[in-house]
């Protein structure tokens, strides 16, 4: 008996058709998995391992690889800071800082009422618009301190409910890796990548 | 300087629109898919062949050789590397979100070059945007009967799949990626027995080619592989996209023809070091390769036998630069910080090695440091990369536990006063880092 949604049940099955083999499917479905529940719970490992019909314990074995399934509940966003080698020769670790400060989260931590948590991660492929930060994965170039802090506040303020890139560039970025040229009308609505194999998970305008 | 674009062309000429199938195929797109359909396979490979390409994912293989290797049993898979998570590097993002059309050419290229009718784009999981992007553009090329049944017109079925990474920079390794597109841990495999192109997914004979490298390949179907070569130098034939990135006045995705120098390149097209600093030292090819510094390298010529000559590696094309300013110390620990966070832990040298060596620069950096440190460091690092040259001599499964060795290199043959200088004076004689404005 999945515990899932009828919708999610769905897409579970069509990701599952597309690989010639079921265990492929795996990584989509802990995806699957934590926009179910916004963090990846053993309840939803246990449903991944029913569906392509593995051990739970070996998908917790895949599951614990990889950095962006995220184990432990995750506030309603996620902030992301580079700190890799040219975010910080361009001052990334005073992004996070900056962050951290704002928002009284320490990276690797939550905050008390669910709404922010805070990391620091190596590359994200952004490095020409160094310093870099993404929100729920959605990608913020030319970051100064004081503009992550503006992002801070306005997260707490504006709580958008669909994180978008284009928006949050223009409102707390600077410069770019490249031009990005036209808008992104998609983002993100949990600490998960807005993308799914057969249309978006948990964003929207993006079919 | 004054070598035509080839792949960033399209998104240079037409920046509003160069990621839809309209703009594609208005400026000649999917012709030379279409051609392809009805070439062979030997003839296909034999142009690769000749054009010289090499793989644009930091191992620079011959495009054409490693089809030529796949085994015969089949199904074949074609697998496109767009894991891009090497510090530094940011060119395939751009060429995925801008010009994903372009890509997919190339996949229906490869894919009929290699009897492969299933074909994977395994984008990082941090990469959301240029995967909808990708999306988009397989649904327009779904929607116009250029991909699934009967491609182009033609008897050929091919399906191209998105799948998603999820943060590991190590599935980028190609037996990496191809276990993790299997949903299993995302561990590099033993080659040999596993050389993708015999034994890769499902076991099956698979080809695992990068972005770049594809994107290029209906470019050498319209010019002829003659013309590719002329663009390039006659050793690194072609075009080949660099990201620039730390202390330049312009950072970005270049296009150039191999073989202009470091000194072109970072004093004219990156447009020099801001606040009037002086160069201390370049990585020449992502964070995994040895580095360079302007007294020995700034004329050198950015081929990749050039660096091979000089010791390093052009690697992922990703050029990081760094002003008289930079701690040296620093930005060796925070090198090798991802290389230990980002190792599989299969191997004990590297596991084990990777994770001493950035303890024992942290505590350099933080004035803890001893006398000692920096031939313990050597001692740690010559049990990952045994002898410390370059190509390095591997104890280990993948090259990623000797790529950690890189920084440590640079501090031994060019810093070994700056470290000294950290021991006697407890701490950073340049501290804090500057930050540009
Ligand atoms: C640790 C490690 C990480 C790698 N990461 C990438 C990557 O992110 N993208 C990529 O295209 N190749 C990467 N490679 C190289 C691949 O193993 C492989 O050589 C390449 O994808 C082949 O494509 P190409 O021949 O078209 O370059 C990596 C290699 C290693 C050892
Ligand atoms: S060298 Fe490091 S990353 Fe590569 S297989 Fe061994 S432990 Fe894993
Ligand atoms: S180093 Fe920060 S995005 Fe690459």
């Amino acid at each position: 008996m999945s515990h899932w949604s009828e919708a999610t049940q769905e897409r579970a099955r069509e990701i599952i058709s597309r690989y010639p083999q079921k265990r492929s499917a795996v990584m989509p479905l802990l995806y699957l998995a934590m926009a179910e529940e916004g963090y990846l719970t053993n309840e939803g490992m246990e449903e991944v391992a029913a569906w392509v019909g593995i051990t739970p314990a070996q998908v917790q074995a895949v599951a614990s690889f990889y950095t962006m399934y995220k184990r432990r509940r995750t506030g309603q966003y996620l902030i992301s800071c580079c700190t890799s080698i040219s975010c910080m020769l361009l001052g990334g670790d005073d992004v996070l800082h900056a962050v951290e400060d704002e928002s009284g989260v320490p990276h690797g931590e939550t905050g008390a009422d669910g709404l922010l948590s805070v990391e620091h991660v190596e590359c994200i492929g952004a490095c020409g618009g160094a310093p870099a930060v993404q929100v729920n994965y959605e990608l913020i170039e030319g970051v100064t301190p004081d503009k992550a802090r503006d992002l801070v506040r306005w997260l707490g303020s504006a709580q958008p409910e669909v994180v978008n890139t284009d928006e949050m560039q223009e409102l707390f970025g600077g410069v770019r890796s490249f031009d990005w040229a036209i808008r992104d009308e998609s983002g993100a609505v949990g600490p998960y990548p807005a993308f799914q194999p057969l249309g978006t998970v948990g964003s929207e305008g993006n079919a | 300087m004054t070598t035509p674009l080839v792949v960033t062309k399209r998104m240079t000429e037409f920046p509003a629109d160069s990621h839809t199938i309209d703009r594609y195929e208005e400026t000649g797109g999917y012709e030379q898919a279409r051609r392809a359909t009805g070439m062979s396979r030997d003839e296909l490979v034999e142009e690769i062949k000749t054009s010289g390409l090499l793989g644009r994912g930091g191992a620079a293989f011959s495009a054409g050789l490693k089809w030529s290797f796949l085994a015969p049993s089949r199904p074949s898979y074609l697998v496109i590397n767009a894991d891009e998570s090497e510090p530094g590097t940011f060119k395939d993002r751009q060429l995925l979100e801008r010009d994903p059309h372009q890509m997919l050419e190339g996949i229906i290229i490869t894919a009929i070059a290699n009897e492969v009718h299933d074909a994977f784009i395994y984008i990082r999981g941090e990469y959301p945007k240029p995967a909808r992007r990708v999306q988009a553009a397989v649904d327009e090329a779904y929607a116009k009967g250029h991909l699934g049944k009967g491609i182009l017109g033609s008897e050929y079925d091919l399906d191209v799949m998105v799948h998603l990474g999820a943060g590991a920079y190590i599935c980028g390794e190609e037996t990496a990626l191809i276990n993790s597109l299997e949903g299993l841990r995302g561990e590099p495999r033993l080659k040999p027995p596993y050389f993708p192109a015999a034994k890769g997914l499902y076991m099956q004979p698979t080809i695992v080619n990068n972005v770049e490298t594809v994107s290029n390949l209906p470019h050498i179907l319209a010019m002829g592989a003659e013309e590719f070569i002329g663009l390039g130098h006659p050793l690194d034939t072609g075009t080949f996209m660099l990201s620039v990135s730390g202390h330049v006045k312009k950072p970005g995705n270049y296009e150039l023809p191999h073989g202009i120098t470091w000194r072109d390149l970072i004093y004219d097209v990156a447009g020099g070091i801001p606040n009037d600093r002086e160069l201390k030292a370049i990585i020449p090819g992502g964070a995994s390769s040895p580095w360079f510094v302007p007294q020995i390298h700034l004329d050198h010529q950015i081929t990749k036998d050039m660096c091979a000559e000089a010791g390093s590696m052009l690697g992922s094309g990703a050029v990081i630069v760094m002003d008289d300013k930079t701690c040296m110390v620093r930005a060796a620990e925070r090198i090798v910080r991802f290389f230990a966070h980002e190792s599989c832990g299969q191997c004990t040298p590297c596991r084990e090695g990777t994770t001493w060596m950035e303890m024992i620069l942290r505590r350099i950096e933080e004035g803890q440091g001893r006398a000692i440190d920096l031939d313990l460091l050597l001692d740690v690092s010559d049990n990952i990369s045994v002898g410390l040259g370059w190509p390095p001599k591997m104890t280990t499964i993948c090259p990623l536990g000797p790529s950690a060795v890189s920084p440590v290199l640079a501090l031994r043959d060019y810093f070994r006063e700056e470290v000294n200088a950290h021991v006697e004076l407890g701490g950073c004689p340049l501290r804090p880092v500057e930050v540009h404005a």
